[in-house]
């Protein structure tokens, strides 16, 4: 076997090489090449449909890689500085489901910041585990959710010796990073492994000045949303393991879940994203850096805007902040996050990232231009000038501490009855409520709902918050366990 | 030996002229950038291969961009020219002597030093002493002025390109914000005729109607454009083009053009049937 560089693109390399053989294809997919499909070859392009094949033997088999993923998923694995790499294919949800399942069973306990996204309870829904909440702050101007404090994760290991790993979001969504150093020490210290969201810091391995990642420090596993500022396509994704995992265990886990039909679109676009960050990652940041650092300042010359950046550092629940994100406070104009968001699609043509009760934020990346920065500035000053509001009023929004009644699971699986949401006060919920994005739960099921989860509920829906999770659609009534 | 510069003025449809050399090629930051020797034109400014300039009909543009708002506003004193790097619009206004002075923003420096070299009948007036010349983005620099002018000018490349953040719902807000109380926007507002200019066209309109209280179109034609069929937008805080024209005053100026005069100024606002219902949907 030759031997591997990050200059290669394996799965990519054998794709091409299949693509130009003319083979004869009697095997799925039925639309063969887009001749069966000419309006979606027509939508997509000739060399985007040739590309989605199914699983043979020159190239390879995700469920169990032996050849060309396999090759690719070394590379992908040395570029992170991890043993091994996953390539997933059903998005970093996928990917964090996978970690959780693959460290707790049924009844046991994980630790957790309360701000994870769905996709983490899910997973606790789904394999029985029980999770211990560790209260992550929030910002007192922002209002946005902060990182755990190590005192808290020492209290909350202290009490739960038993429990199996800890998840930590690496960032999260806002920026915002826990000392992951100081966590993986304390968990090495009550034998548990230490598992990353890493969906928003893939740059964290290629560009310089970044905050820790994962792998860097010694956690265990680490779910990285390439699609998100690795270039790769929507939907792919890389869980990472480190030397105390068994992998081969992980694939297993994965294999319960994942497709036996992985998509090579997907797959080879990990590939090639992979390569592109380890040959020029460095630059793709800096530029990103740039643009931010910019927008940052113009944005604070405006007035009444604040966009945050490392001044936010505290060494304890804010111990580092990416540089890359670019969240504006909006509430001193009188708006809040989301009406600004809306106002910057519907009147400026401009898609941001999210927007919440307080904030917004932008996702910028090495494929924007200075055109698109200096559009979002004068459109936020357009906004400021036409629509700024006096802010008295707005709502000032706080962490709710839950009340856990039940684990996730049981309270998922109970018997449930449908209640309008305005009477479900006192109740136990049996289902998600949350704004997507960012997807971080109001409510989860097993939580007691108070007056003050319905009133933010309310607010948020007010607002024009895409409220999502329940099982009615428009978020009107909500599922609560019987007898609870 | 046959030499044609073509553009495609839609994807059907070509315009072509003979040329006899090329004089200049270069790459900027931002655009290719060519002058070529046009038999019937003369000589001829082509950015990314889409034609800006010829020395044949820019009277016309130049014109018509700056004649038709000085005869409208009483006292221009303070003029801002976003674009125009070939200066032929900066050698209209400098004819005016109550003008104090223009600040002219150009994203493209070599566009500049490419015509000062090659199309001195344009930009011949770059050197005058009322001029200040900034080299960036059009969009960045009118977010930071506010209440300054009394007339801005608009003379960009099409929506597409370096010229793209200038035909935005922001800028034209940022427009407004920069102008003085009765300040008056003019821009180059694409052509009606092909759907996918006229597209384009209506878009402007309507993000500088939802920007000015006064917001109107005028026409002219300029034989090297695609249809030949063009228009400038004419957004005001204060005067209306057509009532508030100072006829006698601007003609005792005495100024001598070849195609703008006072008829001309009010019948160029009567626009065909078609325009007015793409710019009434």
């Amino acid at each position: 076997m030759r031997t591997l560089s990050q200059q290669d693109a394996p799965l990519y390399e054998a794709l091409e090489e299949h693509r130009q053989s003319r083979m004869v294809h009697l095997d799925v997919p039925g639309h063969k090449g887009g001749r069966g499909n000419k309006e979606l070859r027509e939508f997509l392009g000739r060399s985007c449909l040739a590309a989605d094949v199914n699983s043979m033997k020159p190239l390879d088999n995700l469920c169990h890689p032996v050849s060309v993923i396999r090759d690719a998923q070394y590379l992908a694995a040395n570029a992170f500085g991890a043993t091994d790499a996953l390539f997933m294919v059903n998005g970093t949800t996928s990917a964090v489901q996978a970690m959780i399942m693959s460290c707790c069973k049924a009844g046991e306990k994980i630790i957790m910041p309360r701000n994870v996204h769905r996709s983490a309870i899910n997973a606790l829904v789904v394999c029985g585990a029980v999770p211990v909440y560790v209260n992550p702050g929030t910002h007192k101007e922002l209002g946005i959710p902060l990182g755990m404090r190590v005192c808290d994760v020492e209290a909350a290991m202290r009490e739960n010796p038993d429990a199996k790993a800890i998840l930590v979001n690496n960032p999260t969504y806002y920026g915002v990073c826990s000392n992951l150093k100081e966590i993986v020490r304390l968990a090495r210290r009550y034998n548990m492994l230490v598992l990353a969201d890493e969906a928003h810091g893939t740059h964290f391995y290629f560009g310089e000045n970044m905050p820790v990642s994962a792998m860097q420090v010694g956690a265990d596993m680490a779910a990285i949303s390439m699609h998100k500022t690795g270039g790769s396509l929507t939907q792919s994704s890389i869980l990472l393991c480190g030397e105390r995992v068994n992998a081969d265990y992980v694939r297993q886990v994965v294999n319960l879940t994942q497709t036996t039909s992985g998509s090579y679109l997907l797959l080879s676009s990990l590939d090639l994203a992979r390569r592109n960050l380890s040959l020029h990652g460095k630059e793709m940041f800096e530029k990103t850096v740039e643009f931010v650092s910019y927008a940052r300042e113009e944005i604070n010359r405006l007035g009444g805007y604040q966009a945050f950046g490392e001044e936010i550092i505290d060494a304890d629940a804010v111990f580092a902040f990416d540089p890359t994100k670019l969240s504006v406070h909006t509430r001193e104009i009188g708006l809040a996050g989301i009406e600004v968001y809306d106002l910057l699609r519907d009147e400026y043509e401009i898609q941001i990232e999210f927007g919440d009760i307080g904030n917004i934020l932008a996702i910028v990346s090495a494929g924007d231009r200075a055109l698109e920065i200096e559009r979002f500035i004068a459109a936020l000053y357009e906004i400021k000038r036409l629509h700024a509001k006096d802010p008295a009023g707005l709502f000032d929004h706080e962490y709710i501490n839950p009340e856990i009644v039940c684990p996730p699971q049981q309270a998922f699986y109970a018997e449930k009855e449908s209640l309008p949401i305005e009477q479900s006060e006192g109740r136990v919920g049996g289902e998600f409520v949350m704004c997507y994005p960012p997807g971080i739960p109001i409510l989860a099921p097993g939580e007691r709902i108070t007056g003050e989860i319905l009133r933010y509920i309310a607010y948020a829906k007010e607002k024009g918050c895409f409220l999502t999770g329940t099982q009615d659609l428009e978020i009107e009534r909500i599922c609560v366990v019987e007898g609870l | 030996m046959e030499l044609w510069y073509t553009e495609n003025h839609t994807k059907d449809v070509r315009f072509s002229m003979k040329i006899d050399r090329q004089l200049v090629s270069k790459k900027s930051r931002y655009q290719r950038i060519d002058v070529l020797e046009s038999k019937e034109f003369g000589r001829i400014l082509t950015l990314d291969g889409y034609l800006m300039v010829t020395q044949k009909d820019e009277f016309i543009y130049h014109e018509m961009i700056t004649h038709v708002p000085m005869a409208v506003h009483p006292q221009v004193r303070k003029v801002l020219v976003i674009g125009a790097g070939d200066g032929g619009t900066i050698r209209e206004l400098t004819r005016y002597d109550s003008i104090e002075h223009i600040d002219m923003v150009e994203i493209d420096k070599e566009v500049v030093e490419v015509c000062r070299e090659y199309l001195p009948q344009t930009a011949c007036c770059l050197d005058d002493a009322r001029l200040d010349m900034y080299f960036e983005d059009g969009l960045k620099f009118v977010r930071t002025q506010q209440d300054a002018y009394d007339l801005i000018i608009v003379d960009s490349t099409d929506p597409f390109g370096p010229g793209e953040g200038l035909f935005t719902k922001e800028f034209y807000g940022n427009c407004y914000k920069a102008l003085k109380e009765d300040g008056i926007l003019i821009n180059q507002h694409e052509s009606p005729y092909y759907t996918e200019d006229a597209k384009a066209m209506r878009h402007a309109h309507q993000r500088i109607r939802a920007a000015f209280p006064i917001s109107m179109v005028y026409q002219l034609h300029i034989p090297t454009y695609p249809s030949g069929h063009w228009l400038f937008g004419f957004a005001s805080k204060k005067y209306h083009p057509v009532e508030d024209l100072r006829a006698a005053e601007w003609n005792a100026l005495g100024l001598q053009t070849k195609y703008y005069n006072t008829e001309l100024h009010k019948g160029s606002f009567a626009i065909p049937n078609y325009v007015k219902e793409l710019l009434d949907d």
